[in-house]
């Protein structure tokens, strides 16, 4: 894996240097393309309409026959339901995402620096065991987890989420600064070790400032797969003490299917990964990329 | 690279202190909780301690002679294994197709690219909220969702039971899963093709090569690396697959059993053995597809 290609987003295509003179044949493969191309974007924005409409209907609004129609009239109850049920879930969800990413993020950062530097015996192994803990279901470790959180007496909901989070955040957050580290030039380090500065002296002074682009891609991946996390959330918290996601579910699985309300719930629970999403989006291929694609 | 070996030349031999000790955490707390606790599940599956009392002592490989004799779980398997071809089969199709229809630049790129990886943003819950009704099974009159669309398109042939039905139904749990990961199968082929050398295009050019044959000859196989990349990366997502089934269908619904499913639903009974057994059945799962994929890159980092 000699990837350089960490912190990358998708590349601009390159202007074609052999621009071929307009024929028919070639305009209609044009014709074709962008057709192909809107009849995807409207598939692929098609639950989202649902979503949208159907949020804002009232009860009776949400029948068969008018499924795909605009509402009759523009209703904000299932809105006022949906924030009812969310809204403690959501400040609980924050206060356990953004502990999880920045911790994970920091001792990441540290443990990619060792590896990308630092060949000590061993140290392949060491990091090849490190990238299967990023593979496991968890499903493997579950039980015995839910007994050694309980030893530990680690509070259930965000306390226990915050920890797991963190721990099994470690290996893709190694890895992707790790990939980031190894891109950097020998000099700079070389230059420092000169001047007398020791290992953490190094990393606060020089490896640290030039670390923001991996340091970006690593809490965006870190906030959105803690933020969407469910597997972990119903094993280690209640809908009292949970996330979002367990709050949603509850809300979209009672015995009375509040359509309205489930959609709206679902679109104020996916507002915050979406933001940083339309912000961040540019970097949002590097996670799991980095350290898959040869460079 | 050269190695990096801080402390050689001051004394003549290695000192490895510093470095180990900044990494030494980490590898104690995954050895615990990612090593440790594989073993102890493996323990817990190897005892006969179907309550949530204590054990009632070993019973070796019971637990999974029982299991694979469940016709219950071998239908999850058989689901698992229906789910991730169908998930693994759409993303890469779809995402394949997308790159290479973006891939020499349209206008709006940005554009279709934005909207056709949005979806990898949003919650497998979230998501399961809207799919649940667009995959509601009511045919007929009384359809909604993806049935009523086809019904007004004149498309009533299409109307199915979704994901009720008991053969394939597990793979219209796939189609969200589709719609939410091929923007990512095709942000990675995208980087790949624009990571292809300018010159290859032009040599094949000058060689005379049509468009067609350019990509069948040239550019295709250059994307081999991220087909596996992208193989590795939705298999491992799929074989996992829980959240999807629990927001559409729920735990108990039959159809759309698989292995996470059940783990879940034998642990909230407390048969604790069960449950670690199922669980390690998915880990042997996961590693036929992780563990080649990890040993080459063991390989290469030795030569690095």
């Amino acid at each position: 894996m000699s990837t350089a290609a960490t912190v990358k987003s998708v590349p601009q295509a390159r202007p074609s240097k052999s621009a071929s003179p307009p024929t028919a044949k070639s305009a209609v493969a044009r014709t074709v393309k962008y057709a192909l191309l809107l009849l995807f974007l409207c598939i692929i924005l098609m639950p989202a309409y649902v979503l949208f409409v159907t949020s804002f209907k009232g009860i009776g609004d949400a029948t068969p026959t008018r499924a795909w129609q605009l509402p009759t009239e523009w209703y904000f109850g299932g809105w006022d339901r949906a924030w009812d049920v969310l809204a403690p879930a959501l400040g609980r969800t924050f206060s356990m995402v953004i502990p999880a990413a920045v911790i994970s993020a920091f001792i990441g950062s540290m443990n990619g620096f060792v590896l990308s530097r630092w060949r000590f015996p061993g140290a392949d192994i060491v990091f090849t065991l490190i990238l299967f803990g990023m593979f496991i279901p968890y499903q493997a470790v579950m039980i015995p987890l839910v007994q050694l959180m309980q030893a530990l007496s680690v509070p259930s909901g965000v306390p226990s989420l915050i920890v797991l989070h963190v721990v099994y955040g470690l290996p893709i957050t190694t890895l992707i600064f790790r990939n980031y580290y190894a891109g950097v030039p020998h000099e700079l380090i070389e230059s420092a070790r000169v001047d007398g500065a020791n290992m953490l002296r190094t990393y606060r002074s020089i490896i640290l400032p030039i670390s923001m682009p991996a340091f970006v891609v690593v809490l965006m991946w870190q906030f959105t797969s803690a933020w969407n996390d469910y597997l972990f959330a119903l094993f280690f918290s209640n809908s009292r003490n949970g996330p979002v996601t367990i709050s949603l579910n509850f809300l979209a699985s009672g015995q009375l299917q509040d359509y309205s309300a489930s959609m709206a719930g679902a679109l104020i629970a996916s507002v915050p990964t979406l933001l940083v999403y339309i912000l961040l989006g540019r970097y949002f291929v590097g996670g799991l990329m980095a350290g898959s694609v040869k460079g | 690279m050269s190695t990096q070996t801080p402390a050689k030349r001051r004394g003549g031999h290695r000192v490895w202190g510093p470095p180990l000790l900044l990494i030494t955490p980490t590898i104690v707390v995954l050895g615990v909780f990612v090593y440790g606790l594989i073993g102890a599940n493996l323990n817990t599956s190897f005892q006969d301690r179907h309550t949530r009392g204590p054990s009632e002592g070993y019973v070796g490989f019971e637990n999974y002679a029982l299991l694979f004799s469940d016709d219950t779980f071998l239908y999850s398997l058989r689901n698992l294994l229906l789910y991730t071809g169908t998930f693994l089969l759409g993303t890469l199709i779809l995402g394949f197709m997308w790159a290479w229809l973006l891939e020499k630049g349209v206008r709006g790129e940005s554009l279709f690219r934005a909207v056709y990886l949005f979806p990898m943003a949003v919650s497998f819950i979230a998501s399961g909220v809207v799919w649940r009704w667009l995959l509601n099974n009511a045919e007929g009159d009384r359809s909604s969702g993806l049935n009523r669309l086809f019904g007004s398109l004149g498309l009533d042939f299409l109307q199915n039971p979704w994901w009720t039905h008991e053969r394939w139904g597990i793979m219209a749990i796939a189609l969200p899963a589709v719609w939410q990961l091929s923007g990512y199968v095709m942000a990675l082929f995208l980087a790949g093709f624009r990571g292809i050398p300018e010159e290859l295009r032009e040599a094949g050019r000058i060689d005379g090569a049509t468009e067609w044959q350019l990509y069948r000859h040239v550019l295709f196989p250059q994307l081999s690396p991220v087909a596996l990349s992208a193989i590795i990366i939705i298999g491992h997502m799929s074989l996992k697959v829980f959240d999807l089934i629990m927001a559409i269908a729920g735990q108990t619904n039959y159809t759309t059993q698989v292995p996470a499913t059940q783990m879940w639903v034998e642990f909230t009974r407390g048969d604790y053995a069960k449950s670690a057994a199922i669980g390690t059945v998915l880990l042997l799962i996961v590693a036929v597809l992780i563990v080649p994929y990890l040993v080459a890159t063991y390989r290469s980092e030795r030569r690095r």
